[in-house]
This record gives C-alpha cells, sequence and structure tokens, in this order.
C-alpha cells in the first residue's frame, strides 16, 4: 500500500515535470531554440492565476482566472519571441540558451517584486478534497494533474504529427532555409510556437500552484524538467512526459528507500547515465540522413 | 590613421604588438599593483573579489572562449579547487603554496575524468551534461560530510608563504597582491598557450571540428587538454575564492555561480583574454553602481536587482553586442586606427539560418 501511495504522489510530481518538459520540447520540436526560461515561465503563469483568481488579489472565479493565466502567459511567450529571440533568429542554439537563461532571471525579478517572495498557493476548489480509491487516499488536485497531463501529451502529439502547423513547425525546426523555400513563414509558426509554450507552461504552473505553493524561485524546478526531457529523448513529445513521470517517480522512492538526501541527486545521476549511455534520449529523436 | 606593417613573421605572435602596447599593459599592471595605496579595506576586498572573478573566468573562457565547449558546471571545479585546498591545509597540515598547487592539479585531473566521457557529447548536450555536474555538487557537498563538513561548511585557514602571514581581513593587501600575482601569471600562461600549437589547436576545435580533424589534430586529446587546463584554473580561482571567503559552505556553490560564471564572459566578449577580465570587473562594478543610485535615490533595497541588472545588460549584449564589451571596444579601436576609411558594414555578420543536430 505504500508502495502505491509513493507511486502516485510521484506520478502526479512527474506530470508536473513532464508538462514543463513538454514546454521545453515543444519549442525545441519547432524551433530547434532551447528555451531555459521555461520553469519561470510556468512560476510566472502560476502567478498570474494567483493574481487574477485569490481573493486577496483579483478574486476572479477559479476557472475564469486560469483562462485569464493561460491567454496571458501565451502572450508573455508570443512577445518574448518577437521582441527578443526573433532578433537572433539563426544563430547557435547556445546563443539562444544564455540569452533565455538571463531572460529567466528577468521573469524571476519580475514576479517577486509584483507578488512578492512569500509562498503563495492557489485557491481553487479542488483543495483538500480526497478521492478513495480501493484502499489508497487520492488527492483530487493529484488526480487532476494526471489527467490534465496525459490529455494534453495526446493532443499535442496528434497536432504534431497530424495537423498542418505541426508539420510545418517540424519543418522549420528542421532546416530553417529549406522551410522558407517551400512556403512556410518560419518566423510567424516560432511566435505561434512560443505562445504555445507560453500556454502550457501556464496551465503547468496552475497545476503546480493547486498541489503545493509557488514563489519566485520555483523557476528552478525547469532544471529538473529539463533533466526529465533530455532523458525522455530531447525533441519527443511523449519523451518528454515519459522523463518527467521517471524522474518523478525515482524522487520518493529514493527518498523512502535510500535516503532523504539522496532523492535531490537521483533525477541527475539519471541524466548523467542516460547521456553517457544513450545520449538521443530513450525516445531516439536522431536520425540517420537518407542520402 | 595608423599604419602597421608585418615585417616579420614573429610579428603574429608577440606578446605586445608593439612599444605602445607593451607600455600601456605595463602601466596597466603598475596601477593596479600600487591600487591598495589608493583604497580602503572595503573597496580593496571588491578589486581582490574582481581579479580572483577574472582568473575563474579566465578558466572558463579557455574551454568555452576558445575551445568552443560550453560548460554550464563550472561552479564544480570552482567547489573541488577550494574544497581541495582547505582540506589538503587543514587535515593533511600541507604548507599553502604546496596545497593551492595540488588544488589546481587536482581540479585539472578531475577536469580531464569528465572530458573523457563528455567526448561523446557536444554542444548542447555537452551543457546538459555539465548543468547536472553543476546540481549533483551542491548535494555531493552536503553528502561528503566527513570532509566538506556537510551544511556546516569549513573554514580556509590562513594562508603563509615563507613566514609571511597573508590574512584576509588583518592584511587585505598582501592578499590581493597574491590573487593578483595568481591572476598575472594566469593571463601570461593563457596568452603564451594561445601562441602555441594546443592553443591554436583549441580554437581550431571551435570553429570546426571538422576541418581541425583534417589538419591533424587529434579530437579527443584536445578537448581534454582544454578541459584540464580550464578546470585547473578555475580550481585555483576556487582555491582564493575559499580564502577569500574564509568560511563556505555548500550554499556558495550553486548552479547560479556557473550561469553568473558563463553569463560574465560572454558580457566579457567570447574569445578574448580581455573578455574575462571586463566581465570581472563589469561583475564588480554592478552592486557598487547600485549602491550609488541607491544612496542617491534613497529607496529601499529590492531583493534580486543585481542579478536582473545583470541579466538586462546579457541581453542587450547578446541582441547588439554579441561580442562583447571587447568586440565593442575593438570596433571603437579599429574605428580610430582606419579614420577616415572605416566602413560601416565592416563588421555586419552573415545571415545563417539553423539546421537540426537530430538529423545526422
Amino acid at each position: 500500500m505504500e508502495i502505491l501511495q509513493l507511486t502516485v504522489s510521484g506520478l502526479a510530481n512527474g506530470c508536473i515535470y513532464g508538462l514543463i518538459a513538454l514546454g521545453f520540447v515543444l519549442i525545441y520540436k519547432a524551433t530547434e531554440q532551447v528555451n531555459f526560461a521555461q520553469g519561470d515561465m510556468m512560476m510566472l503563469g502560476a502567478f498570474l492565476a494567483v493574481g487574477l483568481g485569490n481573493a486577496d488579489w483579483l478574486g476572479m472565479p477559479f476557472l475564469v482566472a486560469c483562462a485569464g493565466a493561460v491567454a496571458g502567459m501565451a502572450a508573455v511567450g508570443w512577445s518574448m519571441e518577437r521582441l527578443v529571440l526573433r532578433r537572433i533568429f539563426g544563430q547557435s542554439q547556445v546563443t539562444v540558451v544564455i540569452l533565455t537563461i538571463a531572460l529567466g532571471f528577468v521573469l524571476r525579478f519580475v514576479a517577486g517584486l509584483v507578488w512578492g517572495h512569500e509562498p503563495l498557493s492557489l485557491e481553487n476548489p479542488l483543495a483538500g478534497s480526497n478521492a478513495r480509491f480501493a484502499g489508497l487516499v487520492l488527492g483530487l488536485d493529484e488526480v487532476a494533474v494526471i489527467v490534465v497531463t496525459l490529455l494534453l501529451t495526446g493532443l499535442l502529439f496528434v497536432f504534431f504529427n497530424r495537423s498542418r502547423l505541426g508539420i510545418a513547425m517540424q519543418a522549420s525546426s528542421q532546416n530553417q532555409l529549406a522551410a522558407y523555400y517551400m512556403g512556410i513563414p518560419v518566423r510567424r509558426i516560432h511566435g505561434l510556437t512560443w505562445a504555445l509554450a507560453g500556454a502550457i507552461a501556464a496551465i503547468a504552473g496552475i497545476l503546480f500552484a493547486t498541489k503545493g505553493s509557488i514563489d519566485p524561485s520555483a523557476g528552478l524546478l525547469g532544471i529538473k524538467a529539463f533533466a526529465a526531457a533530455v532523458i525522455g529523448g530531447f525533441g519527443s513529445l511523449p519523451g518528454a512526459l515519459l522523463g518527467g513521470l521517471l524522474v518523478g517517480l525515482s524522487e520518493p522512492f529514493a527518498a523512502r528507500f535510500i535516503a532523504a538526501g539522496y532523492s535531490q541527486i537521483i533525477p541527475y545521476a539519471l541524466l548523467i547515465v542516460v547521456l553517457l549511455l544513450r545520449p538521443q534520449g530513450l525516445f531516439s529523436q536522431v536520425m540517420g540522413k537518407k542520402v | 590613421m595608423r599604419f602597421r606593417f608585418k615585417e616579420h613573421y614573429d610579428q603574429d605572435i608577440r606578446l605586445f604588438a608593439d612599444l605602445a602596447d607593451g607600455l600601456r599593459y605595463g602601466s596597466l599592471l603598475l596601477g593596479a599593483v600600487l591600487l591598495p595605496f589608493v583604497l580602503d579595506d572595503f573597496l580593496l576586498g571588491e578589486a581582490t573579489s574582481v581579479v580572483i572573478w577574472a582568473i575563474a573566468g579566465m578558466g572558463l573562457m579557455l574551454l568555452t572562449g576558445h575551445a568552443g565547449q560550453v560548460s554550464l558546471g563550472h561552479a564544480a571545479f570552482l567547489a573541488l579547487g577550494c574544497y581541495v585546498n582547505a582540506i589538503l591545509m587543514n587535515s593533511f597540515g600541507l604548507p599553502f603554496p604546496l596545497a593551492f598547487l595540488l588544488a589546481g592539479v587536482i581540479s585539472g585531473l578531475c577536469g580531464v575524468a569528465v572530458a573523457i566521457p563528455a567526448l561523446r557529447l557536444h554542444g548542447l548536450y555537452l551543457a546538459i551534461a555539465t548543468l547536472a555536474l553543476s546540481m549533483l555538487t551542491e548535494d555531493i557537498i552536503v553528502l561528503a560530510e566527513p570532509w566538506t563538513g556537510g551544511v556546516i561548511g569549513l573554514t580556509a585557514p590562513t594562508p603563509e608563504i615563507a613566514g609571511l602571514v597573508i590574512d584576509r581581513y588583518a592584511a587585505p593587501d598582501l592578499f590581493y597582491w597574491l590573487c593578483l600575482g595568481v591572476a598575472v601569471l594566469v593571463t601570461l600562461g593563457y596568452r603564451n598557450l594561445l601562441r602555441s600549437p594546443l592553443g591554436r589547436a583549441f580554437i581550431a576545435i571551435r570553429d570546426s571540428e571538422i576541418s581541425a580533424q583534417a589538419a591533424g589534430i587529434s579530437l579527443a586529446r584536445t578537448k581534454a587538454a582544454a578541459f584540464g587546463l580550464s578546470c585547473m584554473v578555475t580550481g585555483w580561482a576556487g582555491a582564493l575564492m575559499g580564502h577569500f571567503f574564509y568560511s563556505f559552505n555548500h550554499e556558495v556553490f550553486t548552479i547560479i555561480l556557473s550561469i553568473q560564471l558563463l553569463l560574465m564572459i560572454v558580457i566579457g566578449g567570447l574569445g578574448s583574454i580581455h573578455g574575462a577580465w571586463y566581465g570581472a570587473v563589469i561583475v564588480g562594478l554592478i552592486p557598487q553602481a547600485i549602491n550609488l543610485v541607491r544612496d542617491a535615490v534613497g529607496t529601499v533595497a529590492v531583493p534580486g536587482l543585481e542579478t536582473s541588472l545583470f541579466s538586462v545588460l546579457i541581453v542587450l549584449f547578446v541582441l547588439y553586442e554579441p561580442h562583447g564589451l571587447h568586440g565593442r571596444l575593438t570596433k571603437w579601436k579599429v574605428w580610430l586606427d582606419l579614420f577616415p576609411f572605416c566602413r560601416r558594414d565592416m563588421f555586419r555578420r552573415q545571415k545563417s539560418y539553423l539546421r537540426t543536430e537530430r538529423f545526422r
């Protein structure tokens, strides 16, 4: 029973990591850029929801606040691409890494300035209610996290592989110049991708804030989610979810069966092992070029 | 307007381009040596910290700026140098010069040990692996409590060279000169390295691994050498940092430190020794500038202002001056040297398009 309970809490945490990792992968898959500010975007999304929904702030109804946060973060993501990243279009990935790290610091500062550095929790209708299932006590918020993550991953997977826009996104990352020749508006696609990633970050943030509390440094969680994305195979959507779940599950079990201090180490140790044995990740996206 | 004719092949690799150049750097060094007679103890401490940052920056610059291997994990090697130096002096009773040297050498060897598996990774994935290394450092320090003192940390003993006690608080000028001496030696060594075949191999690898290989450069050996040398210098910076902080624990060597180090050399200008120094000066000056503004305006402290100002600077530099402060100054110098013949598009970047690394 204890193992099951650990599994469920690990799954719920893993889904949050998976959701942030989805944001990473989405941007990587569509623009070949790596967004190190994804964790901070998640944090900002959660704070937007808190600012709109909590009684101390604007006090809107929960769902309206969520929709507002998602829309707001989509706007933030779009404007980050439009105002900053578009100027270094076509430059190496490392430049983008440095730029997004810096942007992440700025977002953290803004959040700290507006919402303060005290941990805040998002008031929501699910808080405190439990579902009992075959002797297991599940928090409804944990169930919600798992369900929303699975839905979102499935939707994005279908979107990328079936829809016209999704395929255009993949093309524009594989070869920007060739995509231009095929008539794909690469820059506009980049903007759209960043808006989508911002929206996903907001959803992850809302789920995170319903489960626990949020403070400006919560964005550092992004690094763990980043590890998850790499473990799963950078560029693969199901891989991101799987990596997130692996990381999420490894933590409570390591804390329970090895020692408390080791739960922090496990994700990164896992990452290093995967990078050494299978650098392309579990769901490899590296393909040989056809000549 | 100035002409510089090349009359001899040695001119390309001379330490100083001409007499004026040598005099400039000489007077700069003289000014740096005389600094303790001008500044008070607090500002001298800040200057010392700038010098230590410059050493660490040169360590990372060698790896990232010249060999082209991006590392987000250099805080790990700062920590390694810092702890090894303190442990060797505390537990093994080694004299400071020996412990200091060994701290660098051990960090360098660990750097080579990291490089060997890292040879399989490149670009983004190398950055990720070093990032993981950096995240692990903090926890490993806590777990390795018997040596590192865990959460409580260690205190660095007072260094002593040939009977001269260099106490960071009682004799800040001596400590400053110690750091400056190390920094000057590292700078000279770095400059010399760049003139050697190994240094040119680093640059060749950075610019194109394939053409470097075609020119007969062993990728594995050169990358391992880059990691080793870079981590050695970083380890020395870490050892000095330990003495500078006096007492330290795992919280000093976070991922933020790694990131700050990387951002610092980007601001300074990747691919130049100058860049490491400029970056260190900027990092040292920002808090002072904020203090000045705060005194003038009289507002209360805003947490995180320093980092975010720094980040905004980074964004501006990456967008408008990708070669950093050094690049900007070089451009001004070229403009002056060529006046009035400098053309606007002289430094224009070529338009480039990105292709995925997932298809090979």
